[in-house]
């Protein structure tokens, strides 16, 4: 398993585009937000928050395809599926891998493109550590929706139409857990809801992403 | 003599066809005696006015949109354990009036809204959520309508659907969770406090029953549907062979 991961990172970092692609996009979405809204700091400070988190749950929808088609297309995913490897154990894997290139990356980059948004200072902490919290769940989902879609020639768009509604409690929980507290509330509930979450989507997701795969792969 | 006989398609063919003509006969009688003693029988509300009415198409259809994604859940489950095909097709079949009914929820509630909270709408937990599950439900849809290979479009909507269900759940609450709501509580329960009063819900209820009945009978018509076109593709597929 470990070995898989490793594969997958490499292969990540070498082909140049995914991780690098997801950080300049994020990037593109947060400095678009001021030339929507205009470029008022009060305004901003009060969507900063909001927009990290749209922006970095839209990023880390970019690369979620790539999770399963390239290793689909080549068929070395039919060779991973016949080794002794669980297939759950394989996407839980792929998960991470996705995650490590992904969302630890955009979570590392969200505090400093805070500035941007004028970000209350309280909140730097907090998007940080609730976008560290709340990422693995979206690469989970992300990789369930993946699964399900990668016998389709298409499926880019279909898979952002199925993953989507499943990120809605994510994206609640986390953005709340930073609002409340530029707010000056108790963001505790929310943020330990947050973290259920993403356990309780690493617990069970794998399963049904497993379950798809053996269907496409049949 | 179970109930699991009727998954065989010809058996349930046979069995739809008698029942049929006698669902859509009580369909339209319900409907009618429903929405009529609804529209014109019963009294304005004091301080909603005629707005009221518009309960009899709002909450059975709220109703429906709710409990049709539960049945596709559950006939999604039985397909996945049992491999019915008329289960997985009911699933399909049923998916586009959930939708409809999302719809038809929503739009009424806009108009309810206007006059009663001077909005169309208004980012409720109640309202958003709905909008929810018409999210899951186009996402559904269109799983169904992207895979070519009927089996595999099954399985891979089922999945979705069990998947599907418990996030819907979630955000169901998490959107409770992230704003206080408008929207007044059950309409319906036993709890005498939160009910409509009897001149409402009696023709509510036949409403209710109206919509229960038009949906099973729309289903039972879109699975027959699915069930010729899956037989007409099986023969040109012989005949290309053959």
């Amino acid at each position: 398993m470990i070995a898989l991961l490793r594969r997958d990172l490499a292969l990540a970092l070498r082909s140049g585009g995914g991780f690098g692609l997801s950080l300049a996009f994020f990037l593109i979405v947060v400095m678009f937000v001021p030339f929507g809204v205009g470029p008022d700091s009060t305004t901003l400070a009060l969507i900063a928050p909001g927009i990290l988190w749209i922006g970095a749950l839209l990023a880390c929808l970019l690369s979620l395809d790539r999770i399963f088609q390239l290793d689909y297309e080549d068929g070395s995913l039919d060779l991973l599926a016949t080794s002794p490897l669980p297939l759950e154990g394989i996407v839980v894997m792929k998960a991470l891998a996705h995650w490590l290139t992904t969302g630890l990356p955009l979570t590392l980059a969200a505090p400093l493109l805070g500035f941007l948004l004028n970000l209350p200072d309280a909140a730097y902490l907090w998007v940080f550590l609730s976008l560290l919290v709340g990422t693995p769940a979206l690469s989970c989902l992300g990789a369930f929706g993946a699964a399900i879609t990668v016998g389709l020639k298409r499926g880019g768009l279909l898979l952002s139409l199925l993953v989507l509604p499943l990120y809605i409690p994510t994206l609640i929980f986390g953005a709340q857990s930073v609002v409340l507290v530029v707010r000056g509330l108790d963001n505790q509930t929310a943020f330990v809801i947050l973290a259920a979450i993403s356990l309780f989507t690493f617990a069970l997701v794998p399963f049904a992403a497993a379950r798809a795969l053996k269907v496409n792969l049949k | 003599m179970s109930l699991w006989e009727y998954a065989n398609p010809t058996r349930f063919m046979r069995l739809t066809d008698r029942v049929l003509p006698a669902l859509v006969v009580l369909t339209g009688i319900f409907m009618l005696v429903g929405l009529i003693w609804g529209f014109f029988f019963t009294p304005d509300d004091y301080k909603q006015g005629s707005t009221v009415k518009i309960i009899f198409l709002h909450v059975p259809s709220a109703m429906m949109a709710i409990n049709i994604w539960a049945m596709m859940l559950v006939t999604s489950l039985v397909w996945l354990i049992r491999r019915h095909h008329v289960s997985a097709l009911a699933a399909k079949a049923a998916a586009p009036i959930g939708l409809t009914m999302t719809l038809i929820a929503l739009i009424t509630g806009a108009i309810w809204g206007q006059p009663m909270w001077g909005t169309y709408w208004e980012w409720d937990p109640r309202l958003t959520s709905f909008m929810i599950l018409f999210v899951f439900y186009l996402g559904y849809i269109a799983l169904w309508a992207a895979i070519e290979d009927p089996d595999t479009a099954g399985d891979l909507t089922a999945i979705l659907c069990l998947v599907g269900s418990v996030f819907a759940i979630l955000s169901r609450y998490a959107v409770n969770f992230w704003n206080q709501g408008l929207h007044q509580g059950a309409s319906l329960s036993l709890d005498r406090e939160e009910h409509v009063a009897d001149v409402f819900s009696t023709p509510l209820y036949v409403c209710i029953i109206g919509f229960i009945l038009f949906f099973v009978t729309l289903v039972v018509l879109r699975t027959r549907t699915e069930i010729r076109a899956r037989r007409a593709s099986a023969l040109m597929a012989r005949e290309r062979q053959g």
